[in-house]
């Protein structure tokens, strides 16, 4: 290990670079870069290249050729490239290829060069061609900025959601600018542009010169510009070889340099980590690279290829034919722990776990040493986080086991860091591995998020490693391993070469029933896809009803959706299949298909009652079912204005109601008609309304009218019983005060309901007189209740002692009263004694 | 306020709880003022979730009942429709809002929301009249099980049965089942679900559809329920026919309770003060709620009638020893402890008040004690009650149902009230296994030219429920089911009773004989019983992971729901109580329905309502 430091480089008195080997490319490629436009994705992303693009003769051979390539230079994908002249690469945050073309149409293709969709530039952007382009980040999205041929900018800010913006013109502008760059303040998207020795800022509406302080008078024309990573710095290269570096907003200058080389670098990026005070530039010419910051030196490297340099948060990657490499400045804690003689904590801890191995006593005096300071927590902290900057695991497993080795000396030290450092150095271990070839740095890996990282891990489709993480990792199913497994299954549907069965078997194979997984997502995909038997395959995994329904009836397969709809129970679901299938099938085969499913048929049946009567009797007619159709004339006879048009509808439902061989219900609506008639009759006759009066109360009516042989003679026409005849008769006859008539009627025949009923009546009526006339024609067992209610005491106790029944004489003994009914009272209790006795 | 409802062994005040959170969720997404149009039936229920102070809390100023034409004035923001999802309601919705003034300033924001659940079919209509665009939220609010009580949940679904069984919808049971999920979400995962009858069957399967459709929401609550008991209505028929004789069973039948409200006629809870002399007798209906919150009436509701009066004696004389005590209150410290009681004493003093008028209400009407009234007198309605009892009793223990009954053919030719005449024929039919044809024809006859030609749906739609019909095959299979389910007691007791026949003084009410059997010796005893009532039986099981398993403690009582598809009586309640409460049951019942309901409400929502168009 004492050659740790061999490559460290230090820049000024505190800071150190390095530059390390990430991959040995596997591309192979034969072109150099310069001849090919090169975009390189952050965060360890895909590299796409364009061959041949410069030639101008259209060969078909020499067509040039899109390809696309893991940070390890494992082929992705490859194109021919047919459409339009390309000016630029780019690629959006969610790993999407922009193909910019000269005239200002942008094509996206994801990064397995599958085309995805095209916007344009814009029409002034389409007749003066582009000239140069450049492809942004902003807190909006992804953002595309262009220089046309008339030396004019437009830009959009989110190609997701395009608003073309034309920038205000720079005043005398002739030819193009040497350089320029887009720069987003507080919200706001601006270009900077240098002509000359002149910087202009394009805003939205205007186009001001600005002068970056503490910039040299003698520095020169402006050649080359770049923007930090996080958009807060700009750095600014002249023709005199001299560096500006300061604050984006132009408002401070933090360092400069002068690099005496006076051809403008073919790139130049800023090299910075997240919340480091060093700041550095790395500029590249063709054969040298150098990096250069706050100090008289500068770090030079010889550069044997043609490199192409990828700006990061955290440092800069260099690709070149043959390697990719990785330029940052050593963190704090790194330095800490490798810096030569270095006393801090972490340095200590290392060397006394080496000691350790070596089974030496050193051991215990390294550690002795921390302890004495009390710095061991941090010494165990600090292992902890330079392993995380490493990028050899070897080197990874030895900070790490100084750091579980000093863990052993401290009570209660939280494991969760260490724990938590051991997963993620897994994780960024294995997705760097040259197969997958994603080279995060840890910094990167936790601005990213696993959330991001795993969405990539599926947009290279690589689900094994994604499963596998979220499963080592345990994250919660839905976000995690649902997910995607749910993505693989709308890559799978995609798979035109496997039949329907396989892939909706292989789909449920894997998924299951896993929770969160949506079939009907998956299925709509397949849909999309053009493969709607697979679609309606993934659907009966599907087992949520709500989810099935509207996607069946997208593919129309209304039937299939109807049946569904039932299974779920929901009406709402079932109403609204029903509706659409009403919509879309001619009306026959719409009853046909309700015939088959009664449960929708039912349902339906209720929505005609609400809203359309009539289609009710056509559904009836066509099951031949006519007890139904019958009602249905019934009711309807209800809302007739006319008595012709009620008999007519009742007459309907006579027919109907023999044809369902009821033949009660159909008798009882011929007599209804039959009254009905009888009742206009009676109307004309004795102008008074019999109309939807009950035959009982028509009949009653009429004695009450006096119009007695009308009574008998609906009483032999509609065969009213007896026993209720003379119930209504007499009631009638009491309600109109004819007590003779009711004498003369109870002396017709033998009363078929007894004489009680008439005594009732009549003390109902307060006529006790009459009341008392009957009261001796009732039967024996009645005939004490009848003399009570008469008021004839002695009489009832005359019965009662007869009948010599106890009861009876109690009854009648608790309506006397002592004052008036002395004798009868004494009769009774001297009876009910004798009873007694007995 | 809620006290009642955590007062029994499933705390439901959870469940109102959750209702009250979603409401509040949902009002305070309409930001501002606010007026409430009301489907007038919901207000009922709501009442039953949240007062209106909830409601003002949250901005709501005014509120309407629904109907077409313009909306009132108010001066909101907020225009907040509260409605069933009906077609009907929709047209409504759809007139109040082309009829908005569109000129005004500032423009009212509509808002739907639906209760208990958003309509694709009523968006779609909305849609196409229009006007589905006007409308700012549409939400639903889903209240399908209503706490009523701490033991009893009911949808007040009015036309539940009717839709099951006359018109084969089964909106009421998935939204029942819904309801049962929203429980179980609450409550835990019920883990054995039994039942009877097709609706039972349908419920459970959609219950358990409904759980595989959320896999990954495993239940990691504790189940506070051992086991689901679904019940048909229509396997017992019988019981809703039958006059109910506990007290609050006699209450509902004679003056209807609604939403745990009942209104009585005032003239007996006038305030007895002297000297006025009943100058200013009271005009309006006394209201009173009534829940076991109210510690008499939860004492007295599901005693058999007979058994009250001693009770509120007892508790009479409890009181006014507890008044007389002032007097022999002589140190300050007696003194400050009796009136520290007295608002509990007063308020018990005024519950008591209240059920004694109450009860001599009912009294006057059911008990035959004086036959006449003076000399003038004729049947009174206590006789009627009486001598209809007696029918209805004949019937149940199975004495002569086959043949027309004479109380009924004189009760028709008085023209008595059609749905009486209604309750006992279907009762008749019932306790018979169908009427012969001669008779029924005849009933019908009466039926027909007696109350109007236009009942003949109303006796159609009896006929489909299957609470009316015609013998087949000749074979009354009624007493087999009384006699092996012992749904007739001779010997019962009303004052202390040991049976459940005591809410019917002889009966006992199908329904919760099944639900007694299945708990102890389990329906394998029964089975030839239950197949001759309709529909099948089933048992499910749901499983539970096993950190939730129970382990029973020893003597600890199993907790059953048993859910009414179709409407449950009070009496029926009152059985589940006594259930409940004997010593060596083992089982506590906690009850839910669609709808609570008593024979004269069930037969009139199956009542066809013809109204001749005027000539």
């Amino acid at each position: 290990m004492d050659c740790y430091t061999a490559n460290w480089n230090p820049l000024g008195e505190e800071a150190f670079y390095r530059k390390f080997e990430l991959y040995t490319m596997e591309w192979g490629l034969r072109e150099d870069l310069r001849d090919c436009l090169v975009a390189a994705a952050p965060y360890g992303g895909p590299i796409a290249l364009l061959k041949n693009n410069a030639r101008k003769e259209k060969s078909p051979s020499a067509r040039p050729l899109l390809e696309i390539y893991s940070a390890s230079g494992l082929l992705l994908a490859s194109i021919p490239w047919k459409s339009g002249q390309l000016v630029q690469l780019g690629w959006t945050a969610s790993e999407d290829l922009l193909c910019i073309q000269e005239d200002g149409t942008v094509l996206i293709y994801n990064l397995f060069c599958e085309f995805k969709r095209h916007f344009s530039m814009g029409n002034e952007v389409l007749q003066n061609h582009v000239l140069e382009a450049k492809v942004f980040h902003t807190e909006y999205g992804t953002g595309v900025a262009i220089l046309t041929g008339a030396h004019r900018f437009s830009l959009t800010t989110n190609i997701d959601d395009l608003k073309l913006r034309r920038m205000p013109e720079v005043p005398g502008l002739q030819k193009p600018p040497s350089c320029w760059a887009v720069l987003t303040q507080d919200r706001v998207t601006i270009v900077l542009l240098a002509v000359g020795q002149d910087l202009y800022l394009l805003d939205n509406t205007s186009c001001s010169v600005v002068t970056p302080p503490g910039m040299s008078p003698s520095a020169g024309a402006y050649l080359q510009m770049a923007v930090s990573f996080n958009y807060r710095c700009l750095a600014l290269f002249t023709d005199t070889g001299y560096i500006w570096m300061g604050l984006a907003t132009l408002k401070d200058k933090l360092c400069e340099f002068n690099s005496t080389i006076r051809s403008a670098p073919k790139q130049m990026v800023w090299c910075t980590r997240p919340r480091s005070r060093q700041r550095a530039v790395v500029l590249a010419w063709d054969r040298q690279l150098m990096v250069a910051g706050n100090s008289t030196e500068c770090i030079r490297f010889v550069l044997d290829e043609d490199s192409y340099l990828v700006p990061e948060p955290d440092g800069v990657r260099i690709l070149s034919r043959t390697s990719h490499e990785f330029l940052h400045e050593i963190p704090e804690a790194s330095q800490e722990i490798f810096k030569i003689a270095s006393m801090a904590p972490g340095a200590l801890l290392l060397e006394a776990q080496k000691e350790y191995e070596k089974e030496s006593q050193k051991a215990d005096e390294y550690l002795r040493e921390i302890k004495d300071q009390k710095l061991l927590p941090e010494a165990v902290s600090q292992c902890i986080e330079a392993a995380g900057y490493e990028h050899e695991p070897e080197t990874q497993k030895s900070l790490l086991r100084a750091a579980s080795f000093g863990k052993c000396f401290i009570d209660k030290f939280p494991p969760e860091s260490f724990v938590r450092m051991c997963q993620d150095l897994r994780v960024l271990n294995s997705i760097r591995d040259y197969q997958i070839g994603i080279p995060l740095t840890f910094t990167q890996y936790k601005r990213l998020t696993i959330e991001v990282l795993l969405d990539r891990l599926v947009l290279r489709r690589l689900y094994p490693l994604a499963i596998r993480i979220c499963e080592y990792l345990r994250l919660p199913e839905i976000q995690g391993v649902s997910r995607i497994l749910a993505h693989w299954a709308c890559y799978k549907v995609q798979q035109k070469d496997k039949s329907d069965e396989e892939v909706a078997y292989a789909i449920n194979q894997k998924l299951g029933d896993t929770p969160g997984i949506s079939y009907s997502e998956i299925a709509a995909r397949a849909y999309d896809c053009g493969r709607t038997e697979l679609a309606i395959k993934l659907l009966e995994y599907e087992p949520r009803s709500g989810e099935q329904v509207p996607l069946l009836l997208k593919m129309k397969r209304s039937k299939l959706a109807l049946s569904k709809a039932i299974e779920s129970g929901d009406t709402d679901l079932v109403y609204t299949v029903v509706l659409h299938l009403k919509n879309e099938l001619n009306r026959g085969t719409f009853f046909m298909t309700l015939q088959n499913q009664p449960v929708a048929l039912s349902l339906y049946r209720q929505f005609c009652k609400h809203q359309e009567r009539e289609t009710l009797k056509d559904l009836y007619n066509q099951d031949d079912n006519h007890q139904e159709l019958g009602n249905f004339h019934v009711h309807s006879s209800y809302s007739e204005k006319r008595i012709e048009g009620r008999v007519g509808a009742l007459q309907n439902a006579v027919d109907e109601y023999y044809k369902a061989k009821n033949e009660f219900a159909a008798k009882a609506t011929e007599d209804q008609i039959k009254l009905l008639r009888l009742q206009r009759h009676l109307q004309e006759d004795f102008d008074k309304p019999y109309l939807d009066l009950s035959l009982h109360n028509t009949v009653s009516t009429l004695i009450q009218d006096g119009h007695h042989k009308k009574a008998e003679q609906l009483y032999r026409e509609f065969k009213i019983p007896d026993k209720r005849y003379w119930w209504l008769k007499i009631s009638a006859l009491a309600t109109r005060g004819d007590w003779e008539e009711m004498e003369k009627f109870s002396k017709s025949k033998k009363s078929p309901i007894g004489y009680l009923p008439f005594v009732e009546i009549a003390v109902k009526h307060h006529n006790r007189y009459e009341a008392k006339k009957y009261a001796p024609r009732v039967t024996p067992e009645q005939r004490v209740k009848a003399f009570i209610l008469v008021g004839d005491l002695e009489q009832a106790a005359d019965a009662a002692i007869e009948h010599k029944n106890e009861a009876e004489m109690n009854l009648v003994l608790s309506k006397c009263s002592a004052s008036t009914d002395s004798a009868v009272m004494e009769k009774l209790n001297r009876a009910r004694a004798q009873l007694l006795k007995k | 306020m809620a006290a009642h409802l955590s007062s029994g062994r499933v705390n439901l005040t959870a469940l109102r709880e959750a209702g009250r959170r979603e409401l509040r969720e949902f009002l305070d997404k309409c930001a501002g003022s606010k007026a409430i149009v009301w489907d007038e039936y919901l207000t009922g229920p709501f009442g039953l979730i949240a007062q209106y102070s909830l409601l003002k809390e949250h901005e709501v100023e005014k509120m309407f009942t629904l109907k077409p034409g313009r909306l009132p004035q108010a001066d909101v923001r907020n225009i907040i429709f509260f409605v069933r999802p009906r077609l009907e309601l929709m047209d409504i919705i759809t007139d109040n809002v082309r009829r908005e003034d569109r000129g005004r300033s500032p423009q009212r924001d509509f808002h739907i929301l639906f209760v208990p659940r958003r309509s694709l079919l009523c968006e779609q209509w909305l849609k196409e009249q229009g006007v589905l665009g006007s409308f700012i939220h549409r939400e639903q609010y889903s209240l399908d099980l209503i706490p009523f009580d701490g033991d009893l949940l009911s949808m007040e679904s009015e036309s539940a049965f009717k839709e099951c069984y006359l018109e084969n919808d089964q909106t009421s049971l998935y939204h029942a089942a819904k309801g049962l999920m929203t429980l179980q979400a609450l409550y835990g995962t019920i883990p054995q679900i039994f039942g009877k009858g097709d609706c039972a069957r349908h419920v459970a399967n959609m219950m358990i559809r409904m759980k595989r459709e959320f896999p990954g929401s495993q239940n990691s609550i504790f189940p506070v329920f051992d086991t689901l008991l679904l019940l048909d209505r229509n396997v017992d028929l019988l019981t809703p026919l039958a006059t109910q004789l506990t007290y609050e069973g006699l209450i509902d039948e004679i003056y209807g309770i609604q939403n745990t409200y009942v209104k009585l006629p005032p003239e007996k809870f006038a305030p007895k003060k002297q000297g006025e002399g009943g100058k200013d007798l009271p005009t309006e209906p006394k209201k009173l709620q009534l829940n076991s919150a109210e510690e008499l009436y939860a004492e007295i509701r599901d005693k058999n009638f007979n058994a009250v009066g001693s009770v509120l004696s007892k508790k009479a004389k409890i009181i006014s020893a507890a008044f007389e005590e002032r007097h022999h209150a002589k140190t300050v410290g007696e003194i400050k402890q009796f009136v520290s009681q007295l608002p509990h004493m007063q308020a018990a003093r005024s519950s008591l008040a209240n059920h004694t008028s109450i009860a001599e209400l009912i009294k006057d009407i059911t008990t035959v004690s004086c036959y006449c009234i003076g000399f003038y007198s004729f049947p009174t309605a206590s006789e009627d009650f009486f001598d209809n009892l007696t029918v209805e009793q004949e019937f149940m223990s199975g004495i002569d149902t086959d043949k027309v009954n004479n109380y009924i053919e004189d009760c028709i030719a008085q023209k008595h009230s059609l749905i009486k005449i209604l309750r006992l024929v279907c009762l008749q039919s019932v306790c018979n296994n169908g009427l012969k044809q001669k008779v029924l024809d005849h009933y019908k006859r009466e039926i027909l030219q007696t109350y109007g030609y236009e009942h003949i749906l109303t006796l159609n739609n009896l006929e489909k429920a299957g609470l009316l019909k015609l013998q087949t095959g000749g074979r009354n299979n009624y007493p087999t089911i009384r006699k092996t389910l012992r749904l007739w007691m001779d010997d019962v007791n009303e004052q202390n009773p040991n049976d459940i026949s005591y809410v019917y003084s002889g009966y006992a009410p199908l329904s919760v004989r099944l639900a007694q059997l299945l708990a102890r010796p389990g329906w394998r005893s029964i089975e030839e019983v239950l197949k001759m009532l309709p529909g099948p039986h089933f048992e499910e099981r749901q499983q539970l992971p096993t950190g939730l398993q129970k382990k029973r403690q020893h003597g600890e009582n199993r907790v059953t729901l048993v859910f009414f598809l179709g409407g449950v009586t009070y009496a029926e309640i009152a059985a589940l109580r006594f259930l409940s409460q004997m010593e060596d049951g083992g089982t506590e019942y906690v009850i839910a329905t669609t709808k609570l309901i008593n024979g004269t409400t069930w037969i009139k929502s199956l009542m066809e309502k013809l109204e001749p168009a005027p000539f």
